[in-house]
């Protein structure tokens, strides 16, 4: 599907791409939405034993089982109470050894909004900020700036080493 | 003609790998006073098929050398040379070299030219040497050699020709292009046109004499009949020997029948082929399943497997039933009352079996005869006992017994290892075996057989057995047991499968560097799986390995850790007792054992080791689950012991990665998702743990 969109896109003269948008600490984030697999409601996980605080735990997604990160946590963000519009997006990436499947937790979805590739700005190059590998780019829409973000990176989970406990097995 | 023939590489590379794993078990079972001449058929149709497939592929380097063996071959199986001992080391030796640059292929290099150079010259030296081959064989064989002014094709396609879409002035018109117009003379042959009332018009009738008069490859022309090579006779002669009478070759070609056909011809479309040859042989897809092996290591390429139709047929069966009891219940359910309720519970005990029978056939779509695993050996117990001098006679039992394709695909290297360790330090010596009044032969027997929900892999021989006094010498030697410590005879036998353990005097290049027994045993504990010896001075020694029938399934035992529900594999747990506090004891205050009846075992606290409570939080009524990982007992402290049940394994690290302590996740009944702990990951643990200091610690 996604090779699809992006050979009728690149018809065009403009890169185009859709961005499904989500609400978080009253940021607007856009994740490419071929990357979404589905969305739903946050439900209670089993707890990985000494996982990264944001890795939530794990959920049976109809048979496959499916990690859960929290992005708050993830970007160093308050955390809040999980409440009942507090939704799961559920990623999917391809990744060296095939396809991975993730979900983060966010606070509401948004929107779905079509971006260009050319009204993408770069973000400022912070060097203070640890979350800048997960962002692709700043865009406007509607007079908001929308935080596009970079899938891939996001689902990389560092090599659990610098996690105690079982780690050094 | 422009079809991208690479979508066909995979399955050239699979069924090439099959059919050199028929040339080297027909090979293996050849007795070369006494040919079979099935058998040597056999093999000649496997190099064929695999000649024909490299040569359709553009992969010349295997077709020019499966053509010197094949040549060989043909001589063989037409009697005019008779078979020796050197030549099936040579087919074997081409074999090995074939797999060489079929793999390279596979992987996209170039294969390395030199040995299959060096092989063909042989072949070549044999060929050239040997008594007078018949004429067009040697032609066949060294075309090069004496450049022919010219070729001279004799073309005779079948009747049906025309119907398979083949074209025979495509071809001609091909050939033209390739020569030139003034080089080419084309002949057709009407004699065999029936009269014109029995003449059915899609038939082809004609008879085709050209003649080629340039010094064109042979492999060019045959390149341009390649896609007809099964719907004719075709045979191509340097124009300057062939005597003047076509019908006479002619005459030789149709005595010759149907198989001379496509040997004197161009390679033909491989599928054909080795799909006739591999359903006779239920072993040729062996290499499907080592091939793939090799892949998964090499790549993550999808591998595929091999499913009999009557398995795909139960299947579609089961489905079937299924579809009906579950419109028998959607029908039931549309207008329920409580009248009914008797035929609601018998539809669903209905669909419960019916689910049931078909979980078991989706998991019997995953099992194959261990012959697959098993097929490797009679060629490594040949070639190891020329290497070692020892006679060995090689018995496979249980060929038939089915394991899952995953368990299989691992348990070949420990198996290879333990033949290997059986035929290095079981058997004896030729001469120590006379002299012990045994059989000159040794005998190694691979069985299989299901026990339980288990299948047992036995590996035995009739050696000498184990030395106990030197393996107790030699673990003293190494400060793996201390000197005070008396042990049973089958406590030394498990040394052996101590880590760095080996009692060789002499480490060969077979066996000996002490790496091995305690990889086997790894390896196959990674299964789930136990591996235990017994041996007897003078009578030779059993392996026997234990494997859960497939990696799908476990039996588990559901325990309780605060909250949370984890899963243990019962394999290995020993025993599940309660917690006695006075039985703990500290060790350099860092390590609590316990004392159970006569031994100290190490204390692992789950609740710790998974962060799940802090080290002064205490709790009621601890359970102790004493569990057997790697080597050693170890206990485990658990909350509380919950049910037993059979669980599906689901991989944590598709989605996620590798956790420490836990081997993976499944599915509960009431949908939530439990861990497995990995038992002996917990276990190995123990000596190093910085995260949580212990309360003696503290203290």
């Amino acid at each position: 599907m996604s090779a699809v969109a992006e050979t009728v896109n690149e018809a065009g003269s403009v890169h185009e791409q859709q961005y499904l948008t989500f609400m978080m600490a009253d940021e607007e984030y856009g994740v490419d939405i071929l990357a979404v697999q589905e969305i739903r409601g946050w439900e209670e996980s089993t707890m990985i034993p000494n996982a990264p605080e944001y890795i939530r735990g794990v959920i049976n997604l109809r048979g496959t089982i499916v990690p859960i990160m929290d992005l708050r946590m993830r970007f160093g963000l308050q955390q809040v109470s999980y409440s009942p519009v507090t939704v799961v997006i559920i990623l999917k990436v391809e990744s060296s050894h095939g396809e991975r499947v993730m979900g983060i937790v966010v606070d509401a979805v948004s929107d779905v909004y079509t971006i260009s590739d050319q009204s993408t700005r770069k973000p400022p190059e912070l060097t203070e900020d640890r979350n800048s590998a997960f962002i692709k780019g700043l865009v406007n829409v509607n007079d908001k700036m929308v935080i596009l973000l970079d899938v891939n990176e996001l689902l990389k989970i560092p090599a659990s080493s610098h996690v105690p406990g079982l780690a050094n097995n | 003609m422009s079809i991208d023939l690479s979508q066909f590489h995979q399955v050239f590379f699979e069924e090439s790998f099959e059919g050199l794993d028929v040339m080297e078990s027909q090979l293996l079972d050849l007795d070369p006073a006494n040919v079979d001449a099935e058998t040597v058929n056999t093999i000649f149709r496997a190099a064929h098929s695999i000649k024909g497939g490299a040569g359709t592929f553009g992969f010349m380097q295997v077709s020019d050398f499966t053509h010197v063996v094949e040549t060989l071959l043909d001589e063989i199986r037409s009697g005019t040379r008779s078979m020796t001992r050197e030549y099936v080391d040579l087919f074997l030796q081409s074999v090995d070299c074939l797999r060489a640059m079929l793999s390279s292929l596979q992987a996209g290099d170039e294969p390395d030219g030199g040995r299959a150079a060096s092989l063909k010259s042989e072949f070549e030296a044999i060929l050239n040497g040997g008594e007078a081959a018949s004429a067009t064989q040697s032609q066949e064989t060294a075309p090069a050699d004496d450049k022919p002014a010219g070729w001279r094709v004799t073309f005779i396609p079948t009747e049906d020709l025309l119907q398979t879409g083949n074209e025979p002035f495509r071809m001609f018109r091909e050939l033209q292009e390739l020569v030139g117009d003034e080089h080419m003379r084309v002949v057709a042959d009407t004699s065999y046109l029936p009269e014109f009332t029995n003449l059915t018009p899609e038939c082809c009738y004609l008879r085709w004499l050209i003649e080629i008069t340039t010094d064109i490859e042979k492999s060019a022309i045959e390149s341009v009949f390649e896609w007809v090579a099964d719907e004719c006779e075709i045979s191509i002669e340097p124009l300057d020997s062939v005597v003047a009478d076509a019908p006479a070759a002619q005459e030789n070609n149709a005595e010759d029948g149907a198989a001379d056909a496509d040997e004197s011809s161009a390679p033909v479309i491989p599928a054909a082929v080795t799909a006739a040859v591999g359903a006779a042989n239920a072993a040729a897809s062996a290499s499907a399943q080592k091939s793939n092996a090799q892949k998964a290591a090499k790549s993550a390429e999808p591998s595929s497997i091999r499913v009999s139709i009557d398995k795909v047929d139960s299947l579609i069966n089961m489905v079937g039933e299924l579809v009906i009891t579950q419109s028998m219940l959607g029908q039931l359910g549309q207008d329920f009352d409580m009248s009914r309720l008797a035929r609601l519970q018998e539809g669903l005990s209905q669909l419960e079996q019916n689910t049931r029978e078909l979980q078991e056939s989706v998991m019997k779509i995953r099992m194959m005869p261990i012959s697959f695993a098993f097929s490797r050996f009679p060629r490594l117990v040949r070639d190891l006992g020329s290497q070692l001098g020892k006679k060995v006679n090689l018995v496979m039992l249980g060929e038939s017994t089915e394991l899952d394709k995953t368990v299989m695909e691992k348990i070949g290297d420990p198996l290879v290892h333990l033949v290997r360790n059986s035929m290095d330090h079981g058997l004896e010596k030729t001469a120590d075996r006379l002299a012990s009044g045994k059989s000159e032969e040794g005998k190694i027997t691979l069985n299989a057989y299901h026990q339980g929900g288990n299948i047992v892999i036995e590996v035995s021989d009739d050696g000498a057995g184990l030395n106990e006094e030197k393996i107790l010498a030699k673990a003293r030697q190494k400060q793996l047991v201390p000197d005070s410590v008396e042990l049973s005879p089958e406590e030394i036998h498990q040394l052996i499968f101590m880590p760095g353990f080996s009692t060789a005097d002499v480490v060969s290049d077979i066996s000996g560097r002490g790496v091995g027994m305690d990889v086997v045993r790894r390896n196959i504990n990674e299964l789930n799986g136990t591996i235990e010896v017994r041996s007897q001075r003078g009578k030779g020694s059993t392996f026997i390995i234990r494997l859960p029938l497939t990696l799908a399934i476990l039996d588990g035992q559901l325990v309780q850790v605060k909250n949370e529900t984890y899963i243990f594999p019962l394999v290995s747990i020993v025993e599940s007792i309660q917690l006695q506090k006075r039985s703990l004891n500290n060790i350099t205050g860092t390590q609590h054992v316990m004392k159970l009846r006569d031994e100290y075992i190490p204390i692992i606290r789950l609740d710790h080791i998974f962060g799940l409570r802090d080290e002064d939080e205490e709790f009621e009524n601890p359970m102790l689950v004493v569990v057997e990982g790697d080597t050693e007992k170890v206990g485990i402290v658990v909350d509380d012991l919950l049910g037993q049940q059979q669980v599906v394994i689901k991989s944590l690290e598709q989605n996620y990665q590798k956790v420490p302590g836990i081997s993976g996740a499944t599915i509960l009944g009431d949908g939530t998702v439990a861990l497995i702990i990995d038992i002996s990951g917990v276990g190995n643990n123990i000596e190093s743990h910085p995260h949580s200091p212990r309360p003696e610690q503290a203290a």
